[in-house]
């Protein structure tokens, strides 16, 4: 498998990535029948490598389904990957065990999506952000108090609020509660679950706002999991594009959005609507036909060739393998592979159009 | 007709100065309030605005789908084909609901019965409203989710609802509400609990039907981006009230409320140059415990003044076209001409 940290900064002085993520798998189980017998899996997350970078922001995009929020998951070991290397920070995470585990915690945080749900009810919001305190340090009560006023303050939540519970806070602000929680012991990375898909417009511009003054700050790492193709662009410093359990592009953010180069993720972009009824009018839309299909049963050779408008004889046979095409562009299609393009062996031209030529010829 | 003037040409929908306020045990909430607006036939009419304000709300008033108590729907009028159909009893209002308004809502998931088959859930308005027999109406039902682009669908008939993806369902909520042919369809948004590429088959659809079978389409939604591919005209809400309509292109190009152009600004762009910061409206949407009498937005206005504070704006025209058909805003501040 391809480790695209390992040479995508050549040239420049070498940067040890802080999490380095290797051929990641995530299955669950089907059992069925009276027996329960173990019959299948689904393939939420099926060989993801990639790295990001200290101080980096990594845009994790896909539409639902695709496993983006299980990558999440599995790197903080809320789940046990079934396949895989984690470093974060050194240390490898899926094969950290009990206190080693649990010392590891602080280092590696989450924001979660819905912040109705992720925090207790019965909790005040002092308790709340607090209690990773409580839980990893030894602060006596007044220190304790002490931090969660400073949270409060670095969040913009006022500390009159710290004894009110969440139902008395808007969407956005409890979603600068769920920030601090994360914030409390100074974490390095910060895995963000679509932090602003629950919040109006309005309030969203807020959050994003605050996470990145708080990575200026604090110097924060993230992985920042969003279906808003338009958000991620602001905030993120590479993107990648996910589908069906494996990555199909993952390149500079710039890049990516000026020339997708995987079809996948050039349909996703046309797809997003502009609020500019001008270009709105003069777009050429790429619609993609049907659904995507079940990760319990992904399509034999590349998993996006039952919808793909480029797709090739070869793409229903041999699944595509995550290649470096430009430089700090990584592509898992075959229309930039050897065996996609005739005889050209990986296409060398910038143009667009002489590549997809060279797939169709194939 | 309505009294004190007549409906305009072409309009199928006419909605004047409708209010619905809730009674809850925490006192009244004014959802809506004295909204004025009418559909022209053939036109797609786009509603924009933040949860709370009150979007969802009038457009459910219009067909009385809100349960009363809590919610008191008027005083207002809504002219439809002739009748307000704030004023018609039951009967009358079962057949104003489906032959000519459909509607369709937000969460494909949880608008289907599950108990039932798609086929059944299409073909019970086709047997009650159309006067159709049992195999007529499975033969239209048949051709319906065909029209909404379903594979195999004849077949796909006795299959229930947990069978289908989002997308799919979503697809045959909006064969349910075309089954009727109605003169008048109400998408309260339609696509935002889909993804994009789906999305995009759905406002395909949508656009392609409504050119098809010339009905006028209200389509709910908090995203500028859709309003801007699908719209032909655009109102903008916020706390119950109408603060800024128009045409969609006038309204994108020369924003006239600061809250259209703070929200044009807060969305990031996917072309374009990359701001370094995004804008952001200060504070929370309120909600109105009493009728307004002052701009409800002051308090998060960047051009606020003495003014807006003592009265609430009313809609005026900013170009020379009569009120309610051209670019009109409730506001007292005048943007400058950019």
């Amino acid at each position: 498998m391809t480790e695209p940290a390992l040479d995508r900064r050549t040239g420049e002085s070498p940067v040890t990535p802080l999490v380095q993520v290797t051929d990641l798998k995530m299955y669950f189980p089907i059992y069925t029948g009276i027996l329960r017998r173990h019959t299948g899996d689904v393939k939420a997350v099926d060989g993801v490598s990639f790295s990001i970078q200290p101080g980096e922001t990594l845009g994790l995009v896909g539409e639902s389904g695709c496993g983006k929020s299980t990558v999440g998951r599995a790197l903080l070991r809320l789940y046990d990957p079934t396949a895989g290397q984690v470093m974060i920070g050194g240390d490898d995470v899926t094969r950290l065990q009990g206190e080693a585990l649990r010392k590891k915690r602080p280092q590696m945080q989450m924001v979660f999506q819905d912040p109705q749900a992720s925090l207790n009810p019965r909790m005040s919001v002092a308790e709340i952000i607090g209690e990773p305190l409580l839980e990893h340090t030894t602060l006596s009560a007044q220190e304790r108090q002490a931090r969660v006023f400073e949270l409060m303050d670095q969040v913009g939540l006022n500390r009159r609020f710290a004894n009110r519970f969440p139902h008395e806070f808007s969407g956005g602000q409890r979603q600068r509660i769920g920030i601090a929680r994360a914030l409390a012991l100074n974490p390095r990375f910060i895995v963000c679950d679509e932090p602003i898909a629950a919040l109006d417009v309005s309030i969203q511009a807020q959050v994003v706002n605050l996470l990145e003054d708080l990575q200026d700050r604090l110097g924060l790492t993230y992985l920042f999991i969003s279906h808003d193709l338009s958000m991620v662009r602001h905030i993120a410093d590479r993107v990648a594009v996910m589908y069906l359990g494996r990555i199909a592009e993952l390149s500079p953010r710039d890049a990516l959005y000026d020339r997708p180069l995987h079809p996948y993720a050039e349909a996703l972009l046309s797809a997003v609507p502009e609020p500019d009824p001008a270009a709105e009018a003069s777009r050429d839309r790429i619609i993609l036909s049907g659904d995507v299909p079940s990760p319990a049963n992904p399509p034999r050779g590349c998993n996006f060739c039952t919808r793909c408008p480029r797709v090739m004889d070869i793409c229903r046979q041999v699944k595509p393998e995550l290649l470096q095409v430009e430089p700090d562009r990584w592509v898992a299609c075959h229309l930039y592979t050897s065996a996609g393009a005739t005889g050209t062996g990986k296409p060398s031209s910038t143009n667009d159009k002489t590549r997809i030529q060279q797939g169709e010829d194939a | 007709m309505p009294d004190g003037g007549t409906i305009a040409a072409g309009a199928v929908l006419d909605v004047r100065g409708l209010k619905t306020t809730f009674r809850t045990r925490g006192g009244e909430v004014h959802a809506v309030n004295s909204v004025s607006f009418q559909l022209q036939r053939g036109e797609i009419l786009g509603v924009v605005g933040e949860s709370g304000s009150g979007k969802s709300v009038t457009m459910m008033s219009l067909i009385r789908l809100l349960p009363s108590p809590p919610a008191q729907i008027g005083p207002g009028q809504v002219w439809l084909d002739g009748q307000d159909l704030l004023q018609i009893d039951a009967e009358a209002l079962r057949k104003v609901r489906g032959p000519k308004v459909g509607f369709v809502f937000q969460d494909p998931m949880t608008s289907l019965n599950p108990v039932f088959t798609v086929g059944s859930q299409i073909m019970e308005p086709l047997r009650r409203h159309m006067g159709l027999d049992r195999a007529g109406a499975r033969r239209r039902a048949g051709e319906l989710l065909d029209l909404v682009g379903i594979p195999d669908a004849a077949r796909r008939l006795d299959d229930y609802p947990h069978q289908f993806s989002g997308g799919m369902r979503q697809r045959v909520m909006i064969a349910i509400a075309l089954a009727c042919e109605p003169d008048v369809l109400i998408a309260d948004e339609p696509t935002t609990a889909l993804d994009v590429t789906i999305q995009a088959q759905i406002i395909d659809l949508v656009k392609r039907l409504q050119k098809q079978l010339g009905m006028g389409v209200i389509w709910i939604t908090h995203d500028l981006g859709v309003i801007a591919g699908i719209a032909q005209r655009v109102m903008v809400m916020y706390a119950g009230q109408i603060v800024e309509h128009g045409p969609v292109t006038e309204v994108f190009r020369a924003p006239q409320h600061p809250y259209t152009r703070a929200l044009l600004k807060t969305v990031p762009s996917l072309t374009g140059r990359r701001a370094a910061r995004l804008q952001v409206i200060e504070g929370q949407p309120p909600i109105l415990m009493a009728a307004p009498v002052a701009c409800s937005f002051r308090d998060r206005c960047a051009h606020a003044f003495g003014r807006c504070a003592q009265e609430n704006p009313e809609r005026r025209p900013v170009d020379d076209k009569q009120l309610g058909f051209g670019h009109d805003v409730a506001c007292h501040w005048e943007a400058p001409h950019d």
